[in-house]
């Protein structure tokens, strides 16, 4: 993980004697089921929690006893801790613990329906299925920005700065000429601009790329900011009032029940985000150009022996990691909001700590935007049923579990091994 | 420790300071002793042959060379002139003037030049000195209040930066990047407000009390990425971030809970702290300058002797130029990075209780701590990590940002221009090369230039 870790300390004895990493994420998981059978169990109350497969309270549904619910599956996650305490083979590990903590969070949200005020004992899947991918997009373009800089070497935390230059930059310009497609390559060009500055200051003036990084995000936040006051806020009508996007509505795939409305009539940003994932996984794993951003990640010096031009590379990736990220940021102006100062507000952070907890993979990244997406969108949830949970708290999973995550609780992370460090031809 | 690089004085070419610079780069364990001494390497004379130069001749040498100052300034030259692009270009009526710049270029000048000087002259009116304020105490048209009101607003603003400006570089001379300096203020600041108005203390002793528990939250905060790092050799800089968020959450879930929201409002506004627990003002209560400021001057001292004449700081400044070698020396690495991050902790936390129990605010809001920790990251990149350099930095950025205020409200520039001269400033003085390169300096004679001394994740 760290170029820095203290070897004099044995770093958490990971597969030594009885207590190996899958026993003891088991031992957490038999805790948590034990939990929520217990006290979710007891908090639940006997209304019907109603999973609803539509918008609102209408039409079929999955239903179930709250306390039932509840206890039922407290009780399979105890069974995939137990599961994993007893030991399994190493491949089941994965879809063990998915089981047991998908189960928890259903014990969790049976407890939280049937408690809900009378009437609102229900829960509408579309809406929560697409609120989750709208709330992860803009994870999931930066996290693909982070994976495409961090991959080849580079460090970016200035994804948050490259999202708000997109989405500025998208907004400004879908305004002036009053058509989308400009806009979007504005945004593009936007969030690349800034990308150029961290390439050239990490790469050509070796300044160390995670100050770069912050700095920059700074000098986002000013720039559009200064800019949203002399420009957008005179003239809102000139400057703040871009076209958007019109939803597409994907034949065939959007009378898929639940999946089709939640995901396949959405806007042109789901789709290429989604495709992203898949073309950045494919490219990075499979193609001459992600083994070559591989190796310069990992080993500079090796590549560079083998005639791939490492600086090159890195420049290439920087800037296609700004690109991506100015996308992401057009999601915003060019589809839902207008220009606001400030509107990303730590959305940049999230995709990092996604881009981490996915362990610098396109599809691990997926999984964790749309892991926090969710949070998200459950924080809304829970706020508009009265829930005991405050939603600080739920805002606040993202950013503990990457703790957990870094800190080697949840299985260790790894960055590759030469991010963050400047090469020098020798 | 000896200079990493022999060559530095040598031809002033831009290669060699490429070389150099990637030296410095690369040799990530000498970097912090280069900035740990590089008064002694420039005091020393050295065994030198040939005869010595004047003393003017000296100056005039290093007035053009790439040295600590010179770049600074010429950083801060840069800086405003982007500054002053930017407002030119985001000004309709100025900007339709150069659509016939050809025809009448006087035009486009003055009017640029009336736009960007009346600003930049607010700036310093705002935050130094206004000649009309002094003119108007020498006919009695105002009182002295007036004259010193700017410096009262710059000090009253550097405050909280010098303590969150030591913090980042306290941490960055033991080798650590400490982003977390916003959220050790923000539970500093809560812990702070928190003793300020739920405890029933005397005077005095209230004080003393809620700046403490500012500090013991800081540390607390602190002590967690310090103590993952060291036990779990998780990276400071990713945890450091994400306890800012978690930081935030929690003030903005505990300003609204019973006990602490004030019982008559109903937005997100907590109890104002008791006046028993608050700074005193230095000069009066119509300037809000506080003692803060003494006490920023009073932990600068500190964080110096800290670093330079105590144990603790040379086991601190060893771990930060090379790990391995300090523990083979048997200093304990993991205690110094956990106590290293305690300390940046409780900085950043006396920085927080500034901010409420000074004269800037006296309630918790969710945005009471403003941007103190993420511009304490500028101060201490801007002050070299030597904490009176670190002083010095956050007075300027205190008085940009007083300056600031006052530019928008007389001339219209939004307040968003300081955080882009910020900016500016510290990605010019962390790329010395482009400085260099921009301005033609002569190279300089020690090379101690870079400032950063992070590494990768």
């Amino acid at each position: 993980m760290s170029t820095m870790a203290v070897p004099d300390i044995a770093v958490a004895p990971v597969d030594e004697g009885f207590w190996t990493r899958s026993r003891k994420v088991g031992l957490t998981l038999l805790a948590l089921g034990l939990l929520s059978a217990v006290l979710f169990g007891a908090l639940a109350t006997d209304q019907q929690a109603r999973f609803t497969l539509s918008d609102d309270a209408a039409g079929t549904a999955l239903e179930i006893n709250g306390t039932i619910g509840a206890i039922l599956f407290g009780i399979i996650t105890i069974a995939a801790g137990a599961a994993l305490l007893a030991g399994v083979p190493k491949r089941w590990f994965l879809p063990v613990l998915g089981v047991g903590l998908v189960a928890f969070v259903l014990s969790f949200l049976c407890w939280q329906v049937s408690a809900a005020p009378t009437g609102q004992n229900f829960m509408p899947l579309v809406n929560i299925i697409r609120g989750t991918f709208i709330l992860a997009l803009p994870l999931i373009f930066g996290a693909l920005a982070g994976v495409l800089c961090e991959r080849s070497g580079v460090v970016n935390v200035a994804i948050e700065g490259q999202l708000l230059m997109g989405a500025f930059s998208g907004a400004l310009f879908g305004s002036i000429s009053g058509s989308v497609w400009v806009g979007l390559v504005a945004a593009a060009i936007g969030g690349a601009f800034i990308s150029l500055l961290l390439a050239v200051f990490a790469i050509r003036y070796l300044v160390d790329q995670v100050v770069m990084g912050i700095v920059l995000n700074l000098l986002a936040v000013g720039v559009t900011g200064f800019l949203y006051e002399r420009l957008m806020q005179t003239d809102a009508a000139k400057y703040n009032s871009a076209p958007r996007f019109s939803n597409w509505e994907i034949p065939l795939l959007k009378d898929i029940p639940v999946l089709g409305p939640a995901l396949f009539r959405g806007n042109i940003f789901l789709y290429l985000g989604l495709l992203l994932v898949l073309v950045i996984h494919i490219g990075l794993f499979r193609t001459r150009w992600g083994l070559r951003t591989r190796s310069v990640g990992e080993h500079p010096i090796a590549a560079d022996t083998l005639g791939v031009k490492v600086l090159r590379v890195r420049y290439r990736n920087v800037l296609l990691a700004g690109v991506v990220a100015g996308i992401g940021g057009a999601s915003y102006t060019l589809a839902l909001y207008s220009f606001t100062k400030n509107m990303i507000g730590g959305k940049g952070f999230i995709a990092l700590a996604a881009l981490i907890f996915g362990r610098w993979n396109p599809t691990g990244a997926l999984l964790a935007a749309l892991f926090f997406g969710f949070a998200d969108q459950l924080a809304t949830y829970l706020g508009a049923i009265n829930s005991v949970i405050p939603s600080q708290f739920l805002a606040m999973l993202p950013y503990l579990a990457t703790i957990l995550a870094v800190a080697g609780l949840v299985g260790r992370v790894r960055a590759p091994a030469a991010d963050g460090k400047p090469y020098i031809k020798g | 420790m000896t200079n990493p690089n022999p060559q530095s004085g040598s031809p002033d070419k831009e290669p060699a300071s490429e070389a150099q610079a990637a030296q410095n780069a690369l040799g990530n364990t000498e970097r912090a002793e280069v900035a740990t001494e590089p008064d002694r390497s420039v005091a020393k004379p050295g065994p030198e042959p040939e005869p010595k130069p004047s003393l003017g001749r000296l100056f005039l040498d290093n007035l053009w060379a790439a040295n600590t100052f010179t770049v600074t300034l010429l950083s801060l030259v840069l800086a405003i002139v982007v500054g002053a692009v930017l407002m030119i270009i985001s000004d309709p009526d100025v900007l339709s003037t150069y659509s016939y710049i050809t025809s009448r270029p006087s035009d486009a000048i003055n009017s640029s030049w009336t736009l960007v000087s009346e600003a930049y002259a607010n700036l310093f009116k705002g935050s130094i000195f206004d000649p009309e304020a002094f003119s108007g105490w020498l006919n009695g048209a105002n009182g002295w209040q007036a004259v010193l009101a700017p410096i009262s607003e710059t000090l009253t603003y550097a405050a909280p930066l010098v303590f969150t400006g030591l913090s980042v570089a306290l941490a960055f001379r033991g080798g650590l990047f400490n982003i977390g300096a916003q959220g050790q203020a923000t539970i500093g600041v809560i812990m702070a407000a928190l003793a300020g108005f739920l405890l029933p203390l005397p005077p005095g002793l209230h004080l003393l009390v809620a700046v403490l528990a500012g500090a013991l939250g800081g540390a607390i905060w602190g002590f967690i990425p310090g103590i993952l790092k060291a036990r779990a050799g998780a990276h400071e800089v990713i945890n450091t971030i994400m306890l800012n968020y978690v930081a935030t959450y929690f003030l903005t879930w505990l300003i609204v809970q019973n006990g602490v929201q004030d019982p008559n409002r109903t937005d997100a506004i907590s109890k104002a702290v008791d006046s028993s627990a608050q700074l005193p003002r230095l000069l009066g209560d119509n300037l809000r300058v506080h003692a803060g400021i003494l006490l920023a001057v009073l932990a600068t001292w500190a964080v110096a002797w800290l670093l330079n004449r105590s144990t603790l700081g040379f086991e601190l400044r060893a771990v930060g130029a090379n790990p391995d070698a300090a523990r083979t020396a048997g200093i304990s690495v993991t205690r110094t990075y956990i106590l290293i991050m305690v300390f940046a902790g409780i900085l950043a936390g006396l920085g927080g209780s500034n901010m409420v129990l000074g004269s800037t605010a006296s309630a918790l809001t969710p945005l009471v701590v403003a941007q103190i920790g993420f511009d304490g990251i500028l101060v201490a990149l801007l002050g070299r990590v030597k904490p009176w350099g670190v002083l010095l930095a956050a007075l300027l950025f205190g008085a940009l940002q007083a300056g600031g205020n006052r530019m928008q409200s007389y001339s219209g520039i939004s307040l968003e221009l300081v955080t882009v001269l910020q900016a500016l400033i510290v990605i010019f003085i962390a790329a010395p090369a482009l400085v260099k390169a921009i301005f033609q300096l002569r190279a300089a004679r020690a090379a101690r230039l870079q400032t950063s001394l992070a590494k990768g994740w």
